[in-house]
């Protein structure tokens, strides 16, 4: 009896099933159709068309963005990416077709070299050629070597910032950090690239070397400092810095000037023996659908007035010249942390794309550092 | 003796478990934006969070994906039991372990091959993809906490129902559903945490310019996260607290009476 209560059961269910899946079947499809469509329409189009932008989160002054709105009546439909390697796959994939772009150097030259760049022409480009710094393309050759790819963004260098109470010498050298009075209060660069470039600056090797016998070296300096070290870090060094927990760390110099707004005590140095001059520049894809309108939106971000706006909402420093004209405070004007003279040291470089095969090697290196 | 030691160990499980939100909510009222320094006591940014159009539409995306997807897959959820219970004891664990497969599996896997599958299929990146997505890998979890329910229904009062004349229409909403509330509730809950919690599988299925919380947030790592998303972060802890106090309590009350 209970078995035929149960097949009657099921049958039932079976047509009331029936029944539901049928109906929710047709909402069902019909709603997920609807949502996905809203998807496709492509948002509303300025007068003239729209400009695809991929950038650093937090890396501009939304108030520009509103502005180049208004005056050009294109509209700027704006994205944010958190690093280089979240940023590549994304447009390698091309599930989505971004127009103007703002990577880092070496990731540029990995663009260029699988060709998705689109070369610029710098006729269109007024403000880029008057208002951008000579020694700052000079230094893009790095990872552009004929200007034809990029606009520099913004720029900083990597130095030492230290704690004047907490040391006892003026500290100038990379070789400082080697010294043991400093143990456990040296935060180094938690990222093989830049912890590389110490070792390797301190050595007089290039930052991009890939010659087995020097990176050996370089690895043996970084196990040697290992036991000195307190810590390897990438953003805390500035919470860490300004909370007076160590005396001298690696950072960008970007993070400098407000680590010492913060902490008067704290003094960034660009260590002699040379350091990485990072460059983040503007580039316009080679799929990029709206190029005219990339155009225009990279020449606006380098109009003078525009660029003084984001270097102060950014606070790194600006590649702008005719934008520092136009700084009020004199001592940020001049300020060495913000625009040293680049003239004034040697071995400055610039990170450029070693190949897979030679990020592999540096991981590798820096796994044996790592858990040396 | 053994009373304190029980008190001390339940004192060290909430301390652990919650001492890192209380340092952020202490931190949303810090007017240095430094971590490390107390810069005096500050509303600024509660005030400045309001005023933020990116952060808000941010979280404006989050709660409208977290609810259409954890409504859409409830009823997907909840319609597949249903199904379920109709089917042989051997396809019926063949679908089990269809569903319970992507909740096992690696999100940035089900991330990646969503993305995949939306540019073979050429859908247009968007808030739409995301909630797509967000339904896909709810559903298996409505089915978890629904299939439990369904196992522990009666049959009879289906059949008794129909006996005494309900349509089946009448009997599924009269006397199956009823009982199985408890379970759809709680799977649609825990469809609901589950999307808001998402970052993976958001970032590889968003569009241009759509931010959820989580995938926000992450943007902000280069220059520091700011304190607007402390002070959201304190808004929203403290919401879900007193929602969760309402629902614990009002139980009691109707005892009670």
């Amino acid at each position: 009896m209970k078995i035929h209560m149960k097949t009657f059961l099921r049958k039932q269910q079976g047509i009331l099933i029936h029944n539901i899946a049928n109906f929710l079947w047709v909402c069902g499809a019909s709603t997920f159709l609807s949502l996905a469509s809203t998807g496709c329409t492509s948002p509303e189009n300025g007068v003239n068309g729209q400009v695809i932008v991929y950038n650093w989160g937090e890396y501009i002054d939304p108030e520009t963005l509103e502005l180049f709105e208004e005056e050009t009546g294109i509209k700027v439909i704006y994205d944010e990416f958190e690093t280089n390697e979240s940023m590549y796959p994304k447009i390698e994939a091309g599930a989505v077709s971004y127009d103007v772009v703002c990577p880092s150097d070496y990731m540029i030259s990995r663009m260029i070299k699988n060709d998705m760049l689109a070369e610029l022409d710098f006729d269109r480009l007024p403000n880029a050629k008057a208002n951008i710094g000579a020694q700052y393309y000079e230094q893009a050759k790095g990872f552009d070597p004929e200007n034809k790819y990029s606009v520099p963004y913004c720029w900083g260098t990597v130095g030492i910032l230290y704690n004047k109470t907490m040391v006892d010498e003026p500290v100038t050298r990379w070789a400082q950090l080697w010294d043991e009075k400093y143990a456990d209060n040296i935060l180094m660069q938690d990222s093989v690239r830049d912890a590389f470039m110490v070792a390797e600056k301190l050595n007089g090797f290039s930052m991009n070397t890939l010659e087995p016998s020097e990176l050996e070296t370089a690895k043996n300096a970084l196990i040697e400092q290992k036991p000195l070290v307190q810590a390897y870090v990438v953003d805390q060094v500035r919470d860490k810095m300004i909370g007076s927990e160590a005396a001298i760390g690696v950072i960008y110099s970007g993070e400098a000037i407000y680590t010492q707004q913060e902490n008067p005590d704290l003094e960034y140095v660009i260590p002699e023996e040379g350091t990485n001059v990072w460059i983040d520049a503007w580039v316009i894809l080679k799929d990029a659908p709206n190029k005219e309108n990339a155009e225009k939106f990279i020449d606006f971000m380098c109009r003078g007035d525009i660029a003084l706006k984001n270097f102060e909402y950014i606070t790194y420093s600006t590649p702008n010249d005719a934008a520092r004209e136009l700084i009020e405070d004199e001592e940020i004007r001049n300020s060495p942390i913000a625009f040293p003279d680049l003239s004034q040291y040697d071995n400055l470089e610039t990170f450029s794309y070693l190949g897979e095969e030679g990020d592999a090697v540096y991981n590798e290196l820096w796994k044996e550092v790592k858990a040396y | 003796m053994t009373n304190a030691l029980k008190k001390i160990y339940i004192g060290l499980i909430i301390f652990f478990l919650y001492a890192p939100i209380g340092t952020l909510m202490v931190l949303s009222f810090n007017a240095s934006k430094a971590r490390t320094k107390w810069g005096g006591f500050t509303f600024k940014w509660y005030a400045a969070l309001f005023e933020n159009e990116e952060i808000l539409s941010a979280l404006f995306n989050t709660m409208l994906i977290a609810l259409l997807s954890a409504l859409a897959a409830t009823l997907i959820g909840t319609v597949a039991c249903i199904a379920m219970t109709g089917m042989k004891r051997r396809t019926k664990s063949i679908m089990m372990g269809i569903t319970n497969i992507p909740m096992l599996n690696a999100e940035i896997v089900t991330g990646i091959s969503l993305m995949l599958l939306y540019i073979s299929l050429g859908i247009k990146f968007g808030i739409g993809t995301i909630l797509l997505s967000h339904i896909t890998f709810n559903i298996p979890y409505v089915i978890l906490s629904v299939m439990p329910r369904m196992k522990q229904l009666n049959p009879s009062t289906y059949e008794a129902a129909l006996d005494l004349g309900a349509s089946h229409t009448t009997a599924f909403f009269k006397v199956v559903l009823p009982d199985l509330t408890p379970g759809i509730l709680s799977g649609f809950l825990m469809a609901f945490t589950m999307s808001l919690d998402d970052f993976i599988i958001t970032h590889f299925t968003k569009g241009i310019g759509v931010d959820t919380l989580s995938t926000k947030i992450y943007t902000e790592v280069k220059k520091g996260i700011k304190p607007e998303m402390y002070a959201l972060s304190t808004i929203i802890f403290v919401t879900v607290l007193a929602l969760l106090l309402l629902v614990n309590l009002s139980p009691e009350k109707k005892e009670q009476k």
